[in-house]
């Protein structure tokens, strides 16, 4: 074998670089993994300080710390777009996906791993785009996209002439670029690479929350690509497809934003179902209850997710015929939404339940899913969502399932990971403040803005009618409650790295019966030198 | 036990007197700590409200359902008082009930939804035909029978008169006579906006190229106030609606004066516009 040396050296070289080449050519799975993580709490903060730029704007009617209502407008705009692009599918898909998939399945690491390294790389490099055009000019006379995170034309092509709306369609492209690479590492990888035995169905639940999330980023995220791309040539190359005076239609932009949007949403939010089944079975000592109807309840959440998306333009104009099929759709994703929350309780029944940080985590996201998942059903009927559309009703529910269901299953995952990624114990003490503080403060927030949104006050404006001051004092005040609860978060990991407690391989006990747990916390660099046999 | 159900009795008298404090409030906006719509002045906002109140009792029961179902097996089944967990995770009677009923609980939604739905499209013939057109940041109203055309514009804080509420209030409102069918086409300028007034229970995007229409019947007379609801940029919190609904007679009155401080100005595109009515 004329390459034997040279294989022999890149196997060493493999072995475990250290330095910077460890993380920056890394082909690693956990590496990239942390990498990840590291980069979702990163955006989340900056993400999560825009946020209470917006509260200290709102808590009073008035103009107080904007001087300009279009740096309002770009604070939600990137507030939208880190917290979805740059915080949650970063820290599910690319954080625990990463690290957990490859582990749970048996496998010796991702399908590509140099694909791997790709997919990450991309994702500073878009989040650098998408920064640098907050300082760019938008719309005339200030810098910015102050579009919200839905980028409707013609406010993106005529409405924001400047360069900055170009900036963030390149943040898209490569976000959206990096996200269908990691969708068809994890493809691959779950489909031919799972341990000897372990069937589809013998598969863990998160690795299935995943696979369905990778064929969701696969079909949607083209789309968008392809929306953009339009965008980008109205603006730049004098096409017209979103400009009705020339031939297009500005609703061509909504219906291709969501039918990419609507199913991005459940690609935030599945991976999260995924940890929850977990991390509920682990502290209940019980397995997973109907683990076949939860593994095709999030299949046909996936599905029927991809039929559901004019749900979002019931107020656009569109024919009552189309809204009513709308309606029909999007209510069904109801059933199999109830079969996972109901399913989860029946995991619950008859355990052990053990109220770590973890499961209280998960248990806040049972019960603050269901709210913004009933709410949904509201909203689902075109005929009330007239009254609802675009006021803070729907900002309420969004933040229910993301904000309250999304992050709260991320945290639930932290916690739950934290001793194997890391190898160090968590303080319950700290943790468990972290989830009291955002439990309450998050709710203070977001519960009232269902009233506020009730009484009309439309969602994305930097100063509102008097009569919505009293309820937007509260959801500020619960806004800083739950920023200190971020800050707690943050404090945390500082000091499980310096109590240096170390976890043992399996913390969690009898009920973490997945794959993770058999290896050392952390993990070696290669995870396994053989590989497991399921039974 | 007494406590609590003192503490009851102050969160009941709290919240009575919050949904009391909207129904006696200004009509046609907000009320301070309102929790539910604004007082509805159209039938479809009426339908619309019934509906809301129907579907919130289903929801709150079953959020509060499952809220039950998690306190109770957090404290039955805690391992300190239930510490030999059971195996169970099968129980196909269950799963095929918590699959059906809420496929029911659905259907029993579904009906009454799309009643109100094809409800707010069963539009009758109108008495009157209005337009607005969105622009950065105003809306500009024509009434293509009458000649009429002027535009609305967000009086600013410092020239709010007594009594006006901040942000809500136009220079020139819509004016429109009560118990009519009002059709309004909406339509748009520069960027998507949309008009909406929250107690006529109506919220339609303006989009530039199209001219869309909604209706609204008023049954009272009074200031109606709305905002755009779709974001429009820089000054999007700052072109509100408002419509005035008035008497026959008063609207008579109002058609009459309006043309004649047309005329008065000189006003030559509007009055081409009155006479090609005529």
């Amino acid at each position: 074998m004329a390459y034997g040396a040279q294989a022999h050296a890149d196997a060493h070289h493999n072995d475990h670089p250290t330095g910077w080449r460890r993380w920056v050519y890394s082909t690693n799975h956990k590496d990239i993994g942390t990498m990840y993580l590291i980069f979702a709490i990163v955006a989340g903060t900056i993400g999560g300080v825009l946020s209470i730029a917006m509260r200290l704007e709102l808590m009073n009617p008035g103009m107080q710390i904007f001087g300009d209502a279009e740096l309002f407008n770009v604070f939600v705009a990137a507030h939208g777009l880190i917290m979805v692009f740059f915080m949650v599918m970063p820290a599910m898909i690319g954080g625990f996906g990463n690290w957990m998939v490859p582990l749970m399945i048996g496998a010796p690491d991702m399908a590509f791993p140099r694909m791997n390294n790709v997919s990450f790389w991309l994702l500073p490099a878009s989040f650098a785009l998408l920064l640098m055009s907050l300082f760019m000019p938008g719309a005339p006379g200030s810098r910015g996209v102050g579009a919200g995170w839905t980028l409707y034309a013609p406010l993106t092509t005529k409405g924001t002439p400047g360069i900055a709306m170009d900036f963030a369609i390149l943040s898209l492209h490569l976000a959206g670029a990096s996200s269908i690479l990691g969708a068809i590492n994890f493809i691959t990888t779950i489909f031919n690479m799972r341990a000897p035995g372990m069937t589809l169905h013998k598969m863990p639940l998160f690795a299935w929350s995943i696979l369905v999330t990778a064929f969701l980023l696969l079909l949607s995220l083209p789309v968008l690509a392809g929306a953009i791309t339009m965008l980008l040539t109205d603006r730049n190359f004098g096409t017209a497809f979103f400009d009705s005076a020339h031939g297009g239609d500005p609703l061509l932009w909504q219906h291709l934003f969501w039918f990419f949007g609507h199913p991005e949403v459940y690609i935030l939010i599945l991976p999260g179902f995924g940890m929850v089944s977990h991390i509920v079975s682990t502290f209940s000592r019980k397995p997973v209850f109907g683990y076949l109807g939860m593994a095709y309840a999030m299949v046909a959440i996936g599905v029927i997710g991809f039929v559901v998306w004019a749900h979002h333009m019931y107020a656009a104009g569109i024919s009552v015929n189309t809204q009513a099929y709308f309606v029909f759709a999007t209510m069904v994703i109801a059933v199999p939404t109830g079969v996972k929350v109901f399913s989860w309780i029946a995991t619950m029944w008859g355990g052990s339940l053990s109220l770590r940080a973890p499961m209280l985590w998960a248990l806040g996201f049972i019960f603050l899913f269901t709210v913004g998942g009933v709410t949904g059903v509201v909203l689902a009927n075109a005929g009330v969502d007239r009254s609802m559309h675009d006021t803070y009703y729907v900002v309420a529910h969004f933040h229910y399932v993301l904000s309250l269901g999304a992050v709260f299953s991320i945290f639930g995952g932290w916690y739950y990971w934290f001793p194997k990624m890391t190898g160090y114990m968590y303080s319950e003490f700290t943790a468990k403040l972290h989830f009291w503080l955002m439990f309450i403060g998050a709710n203070i927030t977001f519960f009232p803005m269902h009233f506020l949104g009730l009484a009309g006050m439309p969602r994305r404006i930097a100063d509102y009618p008097d009569a919505y001051a009293g309820w937007n004092m509260v959801a500020s005040v619960g806004s800083y409650m739950a920023f200190a609860g971020m800050i707690v978060f943050l404090f945390g990991i500082a000091q499980a790295f310096t109590r240096k407690l170390h976890a043992p391989a399996n913390p969690w006990g009898a009920g973490a019966t997945t794959l993770e747990w058999t290896l050392s916390s952390p993990p070696p660099f290669h995870s396994y030198e053989t590989l497991p046999r399921i039974k | 036990m007494l406590i609590f159900k003192r503490m009851l009795l102050v969160f009941g008298a709290l919240f009575s007197f919050a949904a009391a404090g909207s129904a006696f409030a200004a009509d046609g906006q907000p009320s301070p700590w309102q929790l539910g719509f604004q007082k509805a002045a159209t039938p479809i906002m009426e339908q619309i409200t019934s509906f809301h109140t129907f579907v919130t009792v289903i929801i709150v029961v079953i959020a509060l359902f499952v809220l039950a179902l998690l306190v109770y097996v957090m404290v039955r089944f805690n391992e300190n008082s239930h510490p030999l967990p059971s195996r169970t995770a099968h129980n196909t009677p269950l799963e095929i009930a918590w699959t059906v009923v809420p496929i029911l609980i659905l259907v029993a939604i579904a009906i009454p939804s799309f009643r109100l739905l094809f409800a707010q499209y069963d539009m009758p013939s109108p008495d009157l035909t209005i337009t607005a057109t969105g622009s950065q940041w105003y809306w500009t109203y024509e009434y293509p029978d009458h000649g009429i055309t002027f535009d609305s514009l967000m009086v600013q804080e410092a020239d709010l008169k007594e009594g006006q509420p901040r942000l809500l209030t136009v220079d020139r409102e819509v004016v429109v006579p009560v118990n009519k069918n009002v059709q309004v086409g909406v339509k748009a300028n520069d960027v998507i906006h949309d008009w909406a007034v929250p107690s006529f229970g109506i919220k339609l995007d303006a989009v530039p190229g199209r001219l869309q229409s909604t209706w609204f019947r008023a049954e009272r007379t009074g200031v109606f106030h709305g905002q755009c609801s779709e974001l429009c940029g820089r000054n999007h919190a700052f072109m509100p609606i408002t419509v005035r609904v008035v008497t026959d007679e008063e609207f008579a009155a109002w058609l009459e004066k309006t043309k004649a401080a047309a005329n008065d100005t000189g006003d030559t595109s509007k009055l081409a516009a009155a006479g090609k009515q005529n």
